[in-house]
């Protein structure tokens, strides 16, 4: 009987054949004798039967219909992921596949394209956050704070981290669980009207405190007052992480500007699309001083025997393939692909873009919400806002965004889970993919749900 | 310096004052006024640098970089550890379609049932294929599999009351090992490999106590060889009251003729990267799914998937023991749908064909490759193995120069000077999407090098000739690191 064959598998029965013999082995079973008996796989896998690539994409093409794409829809979630306008340009530049099918540059001679835009990218990120440095990449937005929490602590030889309430509630579950393995003690300072109470901030500012954690703009879209809180843990030697919105910083003050010695960043905004969470990437830039601690890759330039300008990855005496258990981080890759997308999309909307989309996400958000209390929703938050806002339906709440589910309008993510403030309140992110008759279109059916 | 004209040009070096390339829709709500609404001092007062430039000029710069890289596309990556096989074209279509691509994470779950479901099954093979009761999704990469597994062990000693705080390791492991087990909040303790390669059973037996929380070990091992006695190993792990855990970076060899599970492992991570086809992206995105035996089902990260009675899948956050959340989301979905349709491209006789064709040419290799250069050890290898250049020092030829030199032929070099338990190692990993053909010329050439480090010493340490750049001064990017750039100030 004719071997079965595959599309990624080139060895003919004969290839096999020859090859076995070259070996010295009569049969392929004889290349696995060196699996004990009693732990060999007899058999087949129970799964399903090998599809060819029609019958497979129809399979996928079917549970990708049994999603409703944005495309389809109107939707103003956010929390952490935002849909923008992905210019066509990023997809085809990750495309190529001389860079998406490499691996890591080690060997840079061959590497200098995926190395050079890693530079590229180190300076497009350290001209955003207004810092000295940044890595090739995290993994995303709630690591890259666990990270940097661990980065603090290491530093200072302080196991105190402060986080803001006001800081996305998953990037602080994500930075509790980095903490409890490394035995490093998390204290939330409460909120008030959404913003960060800088007097509880105050009395918990003890000496054992590595780090404050703040989100800028923060998790319920309001501007946090990074400068004063800089200010104040500054005071006591505490390093300031600020995780923020990279889009906002088209036209926000960057955190590095404002005193942050950590910034770190959900990247996805980026020209990455949504995909359900991920792949994104995390941005982390820091203050010079704080280098050699920095986690994972970096490229640094430097030239060849001729003097010719090159890339290499750098500094990692940092890192754990050489330092292994006594590195500062167990991080082996960075997310290069979705990095370059994300220096991609800088480099074509430029800094004329960036503010563009900046203010157009202000403008429409602050429409939006004025359309949406008009039609009967009250805010919840006062404070000045970038692109994201709450808002309360009341008590029907729940029904409310039942009914414009049914259409396909996803208003927004529901807030129950923080506390009996937020029962009945929902975060909205408007952004410049937001037509005003959309906008329009929502406030009126709102109007008849209220 | 007159050599600069050669530099290919940063993309800042492109840029000219008021080019624009972007396209966005024109703003159809009132303007806002930036005082009214945006607190004193926080509006931005200097624009970032970014590179202003035509579109056509982008394109052609990132076309630029793309040409000065080489990928599995370009040609044959043997990269030892790195399992640089194909990356199907249909995958790729796949992960990009809009009912994947444009979906929010926060959607509420009736409208996202596809992914739900995708991801559900996926769980299923790869508990199948490892032979463990349950599966998460969520680790970005293999390292942070080996974290939340390493998090997961700690959770499950600490419910039982026990205080175990040591992570055994072999000295062929990779350096994500040590590193995870300290991030977990473990100390490590290495253990030598024995004259076979394998786990020294004596040094295992006297690091092994009623610290022992873990064994880490990667079977086959990086040195490319199975763990023959690994039911013994198994067996004194669990009988000094430690857990197994399998890194799965080398499970190409094993797909369909042993599983982790059926090994005794009690954790297991896979990186998808590797093993499933996904692309390596440059240094990622990758995935590290990791798998559990029953007992350590409770630990497992949130949020977990479920299937409902009513018949619709859902993630479900409730679980008291649960080590938390260990990234945002649910893990790098697209790179799961990539995953999923590989599965469903192979099937259960076509994965057994993977490790069938990777284990073959890996010693096909081997064996051709054993006429010029010394095997580090001898026996069949599986899906890898690790050449020692040492027979060519005497002539000064390091492997860090062969590597070189085989840039000069359109291949990537293997992995070198790892594992560290081999002299001037060489890491050789073909996997089974490349054909005899390739291996052949392969093996010519590093024939040819070998014959050029005995008679023409020079061509091989001063490789590589014929790449874009030739060898950079890494001492002087990490004395005096230069890690962005910054525009010259004019006079």
């Amino acid at each position: 009987m004719d071997m079965q064959s595959f599309s990624y598998i080139p060895n003919t029965e004969q290839d096999r054949r020859e090859m076995l013999a070259t070996i010295g082995v009569d049969s392929l079973d004889a290349l696995f004798s060196d699996i004990p008996d009693a732990v060999r796989f007899k058999g087949l896998l129970n799964l399903p039967d090998a599809m060819s690539e029609y019958e497979m994409m129809n399979e996928l093409k079917r549970l990708a219909r049994q999603n409703v794409s944005l495309e389809d829809a109107i939707s103003f979630l956010g929390a952490g992921a935002y849909q923008h306008v992905i210019p066509s340009v990023v997809d085809a530049m990750i495309s190529r596949s001389e860079f998406y099918t490499a691996y890591t540059p080690y060997q840079p001679e061959i590497s200098q394209g995926i190395l050079q835009a890693i530079f590229e990218y180190q300076t497009l990120m350290a001209e955003l956050t207004g810092l000295d440095v940044s890595n090739a990449s995290l993994y995303d937005g709630a690591t890259a704070i666990g990270e940097a929490a661990m980065m603090a602590c290491s530093h200072t030889r302080r196991n105190r981290v402060l986080v803001s309430a006001t800081v996305n509630p998953d990037y602080r579950a994500v930075l509790d669980t980095y903490a409890r393995g490394q035995h490093v003690e998390t204290d939330t300072i409460a909120e008030i009207d959404g913003v960060t109470d800088h007097t509880e901030l105050v009395a918990k500012l003890q000496d054992d405190v590595a780090a404050v954690v703040l989100q800028y703009p923060n998790f319920f879209g309001t501007i946090e007052d990074v400068r004063a809180v800089c200010e104040l843990a500054h005071e006591k030697k505490v390093l300031v992480i600020v995780s923020t919105n990279p889009i906002a910083l088209g036209l926000l003050e960057s955190p590095g500007a404002l005193g942050a010695d950590i910034v770190v960043a959900e990247g996805q905004p980026l020209g990455n699309s949504l995909s359900f969470g991920g792949p994104y990437l995390g941005i982390i830039t820091v203050k010079e001083a704080l280098l050699r601690k920095l986690p994972g890759r970096i490229a640094g330039q430097t030239v060849d025997r001729e003097g010719r300008r090159g890339f290499v990855l750098t500094l990692q005496a940092r890192e754990q393939h050489i330092r292994r258990e006594k590195a500062s981080s167990n991080i082996c890759s960075n997310q290069a692909l979705n990095a370059l997308a994300a220096s991609v999309y800088l480099s074509y909307m430029g800094p004329d873009g960036l503010y563009d989309v900046a203010k157009q996400c202000l403008a429409k958000a602050h429409y939006a919400r004025d359309c949406f209390i008009k039609a009967g929703a009250k805010a919840v938050h006062q404070a000045a806002f970038f692109h994201e806002f709450v808002l309360d339906l009341g008590p029907r709440s729940e029904q409310i965004l039942d009914t414009l589910k049914k259409d396909n309008i996803f208003f927004g993510v529901p807030l129950r889970s923080l506390g009996s403030r937020y029962e009945n309140a929902v975060l909205l992110a408007v952004t410049e993919v937001h037509a005003k008759s959309a906008i329009d279109e929502v406030a009126n059916r709102l109007e008849g749900l209220l | 310096m007159s050599r600069q004209a050669e530099n290919f040009p940063l993309i800042f070096e492109r840029s000219k004052p008021g080019r624009k390339a972007y396209s966005l829709p024109v703003l159809d709500v009132p303007d806002v006024e930036l005082s009214t609404v945006v607190p004193d001092g926080y509006q931005r007062k200097e624009m970032a640098a970014l590179p202003e430039i035509s579109e056509v000029d982008l394109v052609r710069h990132y076309t630029g970089l793309s040409t000065r890289n080489h990928g599995v596309d370009s040609g044959f990556y043997p990269l030892g550890s790195c399992t640089m096989k194909y990356n199907p074209k249909r995958n790729e279509l796949a992960a990009r379609l809009t009912g994947f691509s444009q979906i929010h994470p926060l959607q509420p779950t009736e409208t996202v049932q596809g992914a739900l479901t995708l991801l559900y099954r996926l769980q299923n093979h790869l508990s199948e294929i490892t032979g463990m009761d349950a599966v998460s999704l969520q680790p970005a990469a293999g390292a942070a599999g080996e974290w939340t597994g390493l998090m997961m062990i700690r959770a499950y000693h600490e419910a039982r009351g026990e205080k175990r705080t040591r992570v055994i390791v072999p000295d062929s492991a990779h350096g994500t090992n040590p590193a995870s087990a300290a991030v977990a909040g473990f100390t490590t303790i290495t253990i030598p490999s024995n004259e076979r390669g394998g786990v020294d059973l004596e040094a295992l037996r006297d690091a092994l106590g009623n610290d022992t929380a873990a064994l880490m070990l990667t079977n086959p091992s990086t040195l490319g060889l199975f763990e023959e006695d690994i039911v013994e190993i198994a067996d004194l792990v669990h009988r000094a009251g430690g857990l197994l855990y399998y890194d799965g970076a080398n499970a190409n060899a094993i797909l369909g003729q042993t599983r982790p599970g059926d090994m005794g492992f009690d954790v297991v991570h896979l990186n998808l990267h590797k093993t499933f086809t996904t692309p390596h992206g440059g240094g990622g995105p990758g995935a590290g799914p990791v798998g559990v035996k029953r007992d350590l089902i409770p630990y497992l990260p949130v949020p977990r998937i479920v299937l409902r009675e009513d018949n619709l899948y859902d993630l479900s956050f409730d679980a008291k023991a649960s080590i938390g959340k260990v990234k945002g989301f649910y893990g790098n979905f697209g790179i799961l749908v990539r995953a999923y349709a590989y599965i469903l491209t192979m099937g259960p006789v076509g994965l057994k064909r993977v490790s069938e064709d990777a284990v073959l040419n890996a010693n096909y290799l081997m064996k051709r490759l054993s006429e010029a250069y010394d095997v580090a050890f001898e026996r069949i290898c599986k899906h890898e193995f690790v050449l020692s250049g040492r027979t060519l020092k005497k002539n000064g030829v390091k492997t860090l120069d062969v590597a070189k030199r085989i840039l000069d032929f359109g291949y990537h070099p293997p992995t070198i000077y790892f594992p560290l338990n081999v002299e001037e190692a060489m890491m050789i990993e073909p996997t089974e999407t490349e054909s005899k053909e390739t291996l052949d010329a392969f093996v010519e050439v590093m024939l040819q090098i070998a014959k050029e480090a005995e008679e023409t010493p020079e061509i091989v340490k001063n490789a590589p000739h014929q790449t874009v750049i030739n060898r950079l001064d890494e001492t002087q990017a990490a004395r005096a690191p230069v890690l962005r750039y910054r525009k010259p100030t004019v006079l």
